[in-house]
C-alpha cells in the first residue's frame, strides 16, 4: 500500500525545466523580482570570486596611499591605513555570502524540524514547543545575539550558529502554519491508514507539501541575517577584524576617518542596502508565484 | 472582560517561567570569565585564594540551580535582580532609571511609523496601481533595506563635514532642556521608526485593500456617502486592527534597534547599559536587561489583545 502511495507521487505530472520556466515566468510577470534576482546572482558571484576579482588584498596595508578619495586606481577610495575600500567590499560580500547562505540554511533547517515535528505530532508536545518559542520570540532578535556573543565571544562560526538558532526558532511558527494545514489532507489520512510510518510520512508527504513556505522562508532569511549579522559588526560583536565585514567597516577605528573621508561611510552601507533590497523583492515575487496564500504577510 | 485578563495572565506563567530559564541559562551555563577580568583589571595576582573568595562574595561558587532558585526567589519575593558585580548597586534601581530613556525612544519611533505609515498606506490602497501607488511601495521597501546604524552614522557625519553641525551627544533631561532634549532623542526616533513605517504602510495598504471590496463599503458608497467619511469610518476602522497587533510583533525589533541608536547617538537607555555591562561580563544586569526586556515585550502583547476590544466591536472577550 505504501508503496503504492509512493508511487502514485512520483507518477504526478512534473514540468519539465522548472527552474528556467519558473526564470521566464519571474521575468515576465515580477520585473522588479528579476531585477533582484539579477542583483543576487552578481552578488553570489562577487562572493565567491572575490579572491580573483579584487585588485588587492583585503589586508594589504599602503601608507602612501591613506585616505585616498575614489579613483580609477582605488574605486571606492582607501581606507585610514591605505587599504583598498573596493577590494574589502569584495570580500566583505564574501564573508556576507557565507554567513549568510550558512545562517539562514541553518535556520530553515531548524525551522522546518521543529515546526515539522511540532505541528504533525500536535498535543502535548505541540504544546510544550509552541510555549517555549512563545518564550523565545518575546526577546528581541539584536539583544539575544548582543547577549550570546558576548558569552560565546565573536567569529564567524559562534556568529553563524547564533544567528541560525535565532531565526529557526522563530521561523518554525510560519513552517508549522502550513504543516497544520496539509495535515488535514485526504492523502496523509490515506499515508495513515496504509500504514506508513510517522518519520516516511513526515518525509515523503508532508515535506514536499510545505517546500514552497520553506523556500521563501530561506530567501527571506539570507536578508535578514545579512542585516542582523552587519548590526552585530556594526556593535563590534561580528566577525573581529582584520576581517572585512561591511557592518564592521561602518564601526570602530574607521570611524573617527569619516569627518575626513566620508566614502568611507558610503560604500559599506550601499552595499548591505542594495544587497538587502534585492534579496527582499526578490523573495517577495518568490512568494507570490510559489505560494500565493502567503502574499501580504510578511 | 476581567475572567479574560485573569486567564491571559495565568496562560502567561509558563511563558514567563521558559523565558526566565532562557534568560538565566544563556548567561551562566557558559563557563565566563568574570572573575578573571576583575582580577586582571584590579591587578590582583589570579591565585587560587583571591579568586575563590571573589567568587563566593558574588555566589558564582553555588550550583547553576542553586543560582537560579536565589535569583528568582529574590525577583519574587523582594523584586530584586541582583546587584552589579562591579559597582554593587541595586541591578533593578539601574534598569528603572534607564528605562523611561529607551522607552520613551521607541514611543517616539512608534509615532512616527503610525504618523507616516498609516495615511501612505490608506494612500497607496485608494490609488491602487497607480504611479503614486508604486512611489509610495517602492520607498517602503528601500526603507525596509536600510540598516539603522547606517543611516545613524550618515546623520553623524554628513551635516558635520557639509554645515558644522551634528547631534548633540551629551544627554541632555526634559527637564533642564525640553526642545534640545526632543530633538536629541526625536532624530534617533526617526531612523529607529522608518523600517517600522514601511511596515506599517504595507500592511495598512493590505488590509485596506481588503476592506474596500467589503459589501458594506458599496453599500455606503451607494447610499450617498462621500468618499472620504467611507474610508474613514468604514474602511479605516477595520483595517486598523492587524496594524495594532503588528504595533505588538513590532515592539521586540523596536527594542532591538534603540540599542543601536542609543549606541550612535550617545542616549542613556537600556541599549547603552547592557553594552557596557556585555563588556565587563556583569551578568546580573545583562539578565535583569535581558528579562526586563522579555517581560516588557509580553505586556506590550497582553495590551495589543486588550485593546482589539475597544477598536473592534465585534470583540467580546469571554
Amino acid at each position: 500500500m505504501v508503496a503504492i502511495a509512493d508511487a502514485m507521487v512520483a507518477a504526478l505530472p512534473r514540468k519539465r525545466n522548472g527552474a528556467v520556466h519558473f526564470i521566464v515566468r519571474l521575468f515576465r510577470e515580477k520585473p522588479l523580482g528579476a531585477f533582484g534576482f539579477v542583483v543576487c546572482v552578481v552578488f553570489l558571484f562577487c562572493g565567491l570570486f572575490a579572491d580573483v576579482l579584487a585588485p588587492y588584498g583585503y589586508n594589504q596595508i599602503s601608507p602612501v596611499n591613506r585616505l585616498k578619495p575614489p579613483s580609477a586606481k582605488f574605486w571606492f577610495g582607501t581606507d585610514n591605513l591605505g587599504r583598498d575600500m573596493f577590494s574589502r567590499i569584495l570580500y566583505g560580500a564574501q564573508l556576507s555570502v557565507i554567513i549568510g547562505l550558512s545562517a539562514a540554511g541553518l535556520a530553515t533547517v531548524i525551522s522546518v524540524f521543529i515546526g515539522v515535528v511540532s505541528g504533525y505530532l500536535g498535543g502535548k508536545i505541540d504544546m510544550v514547543t509552541q510555549r517555549f518559542v512563545d518564550a523565545w520570540m518575546c526577546f528581541p532578535d539584536l539583544i539575544i545575539l548582543i547577549v550570546v556573543v558576548s558569552v560565546v565571544g565573536p567569529g564567524m562560526g559562534p556568529v553563524i550558529v547564533i544567528l541560525g538558532l535565532l531565526y529557526g526558532i522563530g521561523g518554525s511558527r510560519i513552517v508549522r502554519g502550513a504543516v497544520l494545514s496539509v495535515r488535514e489532507n485526504p492523502y496523509i489520512h490515506a499515508a495513515q491508514s496504509s500504514g506508513a510510518t510517522t518519520p516516511r510520512i513526515l518525509w515523503r508527504h508532508v515535506l514536499p507539501n510545505v517546500m514552497a513556505p520553506v523556500i521563501v522562508l530561506f530567501t527571506t532569511r539570507v536578508g535578514a541575517v545579512i542585516l542582523a549579522e552587519s548590526g552585530l559588526a556594526f556593535l563590534g560583536l561580528g566577525v573581529p577584524p582584520p576581517a572585512p565585514t561591511w557592518g564592521g567597516m561602518l564601526s570602530g577605528s574607521g570611524r573617527s576617518f569619516m569627518y575626513l573621508a566620508p566614502w568611507l561611510a558610503l560604500a559599506p552601507g550601499l552595499c548591505i542596502t542594495v544587497v538587502v533590497y534585492a534579496i527582499n523583492v526578490f523573495g517577495d515575487a518568490l512568494r507570490d508565484l510559489l505560494d500565493p496564500r502567503m502574499r501580504g504577510s510578511r | 472582560m476581567q475572567a479574560y485578563i485573569v486567564r491571559r495572565l495565568l496562560a502567561l506563567i509558563p511563558t514567563l517561567i521558559f523565558a526566565s530559564i532562557i534568560v538565566f541559562a544563556t548567561v551562566r551555563l557558559i563557563p565566563g570569565d568574570v572573575i578573571d577580568l576583575m582580577l586582571s583589571s584590579n591587578d590582583i595576582g589570579a591565585d587560587k585564594k583571591s579568586r575563590a573568595q571573589l567568587e563566593a562574595a558574588l555566589g558564582l561558587d553555588q550550583p547553576v540551580l542553586t543560582q537560579y532558585v536565589r535569583w528568582m526567589g529574590a525577583l519574587l519575593t523582594l523584586g530584586s535582580l541582583g546587584n552589579s558585580l562591579w559597582q554593587s548597586t541595586p541591578v533593578m534601581e539601574e534598569i528603572l532609571h534607564r528605562l523611561p530613556v529607551t522607552f520613551e525612544l521607541g514611543l517616539m519611533a512608534l509615532i512616527v511609523a503610525l504618523i507616516v505609515g498609516v495615511p501612505i498606506g490608506v494612500y497607496s490602497a485608494i490609488r491602487q496601481d497607480t504611479m503614486g501607488d508604486y512611489i509610495a511601495r517602492s520607498f517602503a521597501i528601500i526603507a525596509l533595506a536600510l540598516p539603522g546604524f547606517w543611516v545613524g552614522t550618515l546623520v553623524m557625519v554628513f551635516p558635520s563635514i557639509w554645515w558644522g553641525w551634528s547631534p548633540e551627544v551629551k544627554f541632555m533631561a526634559f527637564r533642564e532642556n525640553p526642545v534640545g532634549h526632543l530633538v536629541q532623542l526625536g532624530i534617533p526616533a526617526l531612523i529607529l521608526g522608518k523600517a517600522f513605517s514601511a511596515v506599517t504602510m504595507r500592511l495598512t495598504r493590505t488590509m485596506m485593500l481588503e476592506v474596500l471590496r467589503q459589501d458594506y463599503i458599496r453599500t455606503a458608497l451607494a447610499k450617498g456617502l462621500a468618499g472620504r467619511t467611507v474610508v474613514m469610518r468604514h474602511a479605516l476602522r477595520n483595517a486598523l486592527i492587524p496594524v495594532v497587533t503588528l504595533v505588538g510583533l513590532q515592539a521586540p525589533v523596536l527594542v532591538g534597534g534603540a540599542v543601536i541608536m542609543e549606541q550612535i547617538f550617545v542616549i542613556p537607555g537600556m541599549g547603552q547599559l547592557l553594552l557596557e555591562a556585555v563588556s565587563q561580563r556583569d551578568y546580573p544586569i545583562i539578565t535583569g536587561v535581558f528579562l526586563i526586556v522579555g517581560v516588557a515585550v509580553v505586556v506590550i502583547n497582553l495590551l495589543v489583545d486588550l485593546s482589539y476590544g475597544l477598536l473592534d466591536p465585534k470583540v467580546r472577550y469571554r
